[in-house]
């Protein structure tokens, strides 16, 4: 597979990270990148604040080179790669524009490839499948959140290839690597870091919220495909951790550096010594990590066919799979979780299904009953909505 | 009795006009259900939400709503796009007020002052310059240390370079700011 490569100005400087894993996992999974040669700045939300045309035009030059060569382009960076698209977009949609265009670059340009997104990349052109023929030490024990941010699944007339509200394609990415992604409220929540520079105090308000539910979780990691997001995750996390007197303590990777990893690569080979939260050390405790989860699940699993059954038959179907008896364990730590009787046994229930996050739940409560509390509260509300989601569907 | 009127000033309506075929979309589709208010993430930052401002654009109070912090508070997540029942493209409108405030030269300082300093890096350089662009920026906002505390950690990560690198093709990219400007789309 052979693409060309837009770094884009962070890829280069304060994300070189980014740039560098993007390589390693590019030469790993055998695609050959053509950077593209003398490349300019796309302009980013500076130029489309500020003028449409040349907002469309700055990104226009890079793609016409490319355009010549007959490649797509790969942009890692969302900012880039959100840009690019719709340049694409809008070429494509107007001949007046193309026009325009065509006379500010001074080169033919029809928007005839498509720039794509790493996610894109690996979930749709290389394939899953691809992937996992890879991968050779796997993340077993990994519990992030992929945060996916704005611009790679917004406006859905220009990224449109996942989905705006509650996309997949990094979550099934890292569970190619063998990571367990967590299921979180703020994947797609903006993290203000357009405002960064400007309007510091707004922005670090609204990466507060991010990092806030991700830890609630039960994340002990971030993924992200955006140098901002990263910029804003990582540098700004102790200044958060400051303002809001608190402790996240949550490194923040590029997919990239991740996938490069399962592959083989050792962390700091592929930039983790660059980043501001420490990085590396999640690697070592993984295998322990990955031990206790089978050790979970085992148990529960063990449990089948021992205990009485709770008749609870009015439940979801998927329980009808999973026999009743491991309850009883579930039941024990729900009632450490909740006083309330009544409360403690719907916890049971959804702590049967999901065994992954009993561990979980179990790990949290000894070392911070108040942080457990908030995990089952939002565990509680998550299979509310569900089930009422449920019940209209049923009504529709 | 003489006779009330109760509608806009032409002018105002045909600006609203002007920003709506700027941004592709009809105000008149929104019937203020208020979901791209409840979901906007900087929504607890601004004065009016973006609901509000699509009511002023329905009412052809247009000078209010350039007025408005919300259009430089605004992140241009899409969110509010994203998910508006009746289509409208609210990020897109928040986008077009912005660039004709900026064209009347009422703009918040700090955000007109990046986006100066980072448009000039490209068209100096080709690239955008991080040191560069901090340098003018913090110069036009007349504050010599904004963000100066972040700068020896990056470079303590290998993440700054203290000088430019200029692209061979930065004749070529200065010609499109010269071309965009002629078409009749100034940066300045």
């Amino acid at each position: 597979m052979r693409l060309a490569y837009y770094p884009g100005c962070s890829l280069d400087a304060t994300s070189i990270e980014y740039g560098m894993s993007t390589h390693r996992m590019a030469k790993l999974l055998g695609i050959d990148l053509w950077e593209i040669p003398d490349w300019n700045c796309c302009g980013a939300s500076s130029a489309h604040q500020t003028n449409h045309l040349l907002a469309i035009s700055l990104p226009a030059r890079n793609l016409a080179i490319a355009e010549k060569e007959g490649l797509d382009t790969l942009a890692p960076c969302a900012a880039c790669y959100n840009r690019m698209r719709a340049t694409e977009y809008e070429v494509r949609a107007s001949a007046k524009t193309r026009s325009q265009v065509e006379e500010a670059i001074g080169m033919p340009f029809q928007a005839t490839q498509n720039s794509v997104s790493v996610l894109e990349l690996l979930a749709e052109r290389y394939g899953l499948d691809n992937l996992a023929s890879k991968v050779t030490k796997p993340l077993k024990g990994m519990t992030p959140a992929c945060y996916y941010g704005c611009l790679l699944v917004r406006p859905v007339a220009i990224t449109g290839f996942d989905d705006p509200e509650d996309p997949q394609s990094m979550d099934n990415i890292m569970k190619t690597l063998g990571a367990s992604p967590v299921d979180w409220a703020f994947k797609t929540e903006c993290c203000g870091a357009g405002l960064g520079v400007t309007q510091t105090d707004i922005c670090l308000e609204m990466t507060y919220r991010i990092l806030k539910n991700a830890k609630e979780m039960g994340a002990d990691s971030i993924v992200t495909a955006c140098p901002v997001c990263h910029l804003n995750l990582d540098m700004r996390q102790k200044a958060i951790e400051k303002k809001y007197q608190t402790e996240f303590n949550l490194p923040v990777y590029y997919v990239t550096e991740l996938v490069a990893i399962a592959c083989g690569d050792e962390p700091p080979t592929v930039g983790t010594n660059r980043h501001f939260v420490e990085a590396n050390a999640i690697f070592r405790q993984l295998p322990a990590k990955a031990k206790a989860m089978e050790e979970a699940a085992a148990q529960a699993a063990s449990k089948k066919g021992k205990g009485a059954a709770k008749a609870k038959a009015d439940k979801a179907p998927a329980k009808s799979e999973e026999p009743a008896a491991s309850e009883d364990a579930n039941l024990a730590l729900a009632k450490k979780v909740y006083d309330d009787e009544a409360k403690a046994a719907q916890l049971a229930e959804i702590l049967v299904q999901e065994p992954a996050r009993a561990a979980k739940l179990e790990e949290i409560l000894e070392q911070d009953k108040g942080k457990a509390l908030k995990v089952a509260d939002a565990l509680l509300a998550k299979k509310a909505k569900e089930k009422s989601a449920g019940e209209e569907g049923n009504k529709a | 009795m003489g006779k009330v009127v109760l509608s806009a000033h032409r002018e105002s309506r045909e600006l609203v006009k002007a920003i709506e075929s700027a941004s592709g979309t009809k105000t008149s589709l929104c019937y203020q259900c208020g979901k791209c208010s409840a979901g906007c993430p900087v929504g607890f930052a601004m004065d009016y939400t973006p609901r509000q401002i699509i009511r002023l654009l329905q009412l052809g109070l247009i000078e209010e709503a350039l007025q408005a912090k919300s259009i430089w508070i605004c992140a241009t997540c899409d969110t509010c796009s994203t998910r508006c029942p009746r289509g409208v493209e609210i990020a897109s409108i928040m986008d077009a007020l912005r660039r004709e405030a900026l064209s009347r030269g009422k703009v918040v300082k700090e955000v007109s002052a990046f986006n100066q300093a980072f448009l000039n890096s490209v068209k100096r350089y080709g690239r955008n310059h991080e040191v560069s662009l901090v340098l003018e920026y913090n110069t036009r906002i007349m504050n010599p240390f904004k963000n100066a505390e972040q700068g020896p950690l990056m470079m303590s990560k290998g993440k700054l370079k203290i000088l430019p690198e200029f692209i061979k093709g930065k004749n070529e990219v200065n010609r499109i700011f010269e071309k965009v400007k002629a078409m009749g789309g100034d940066h300045e």
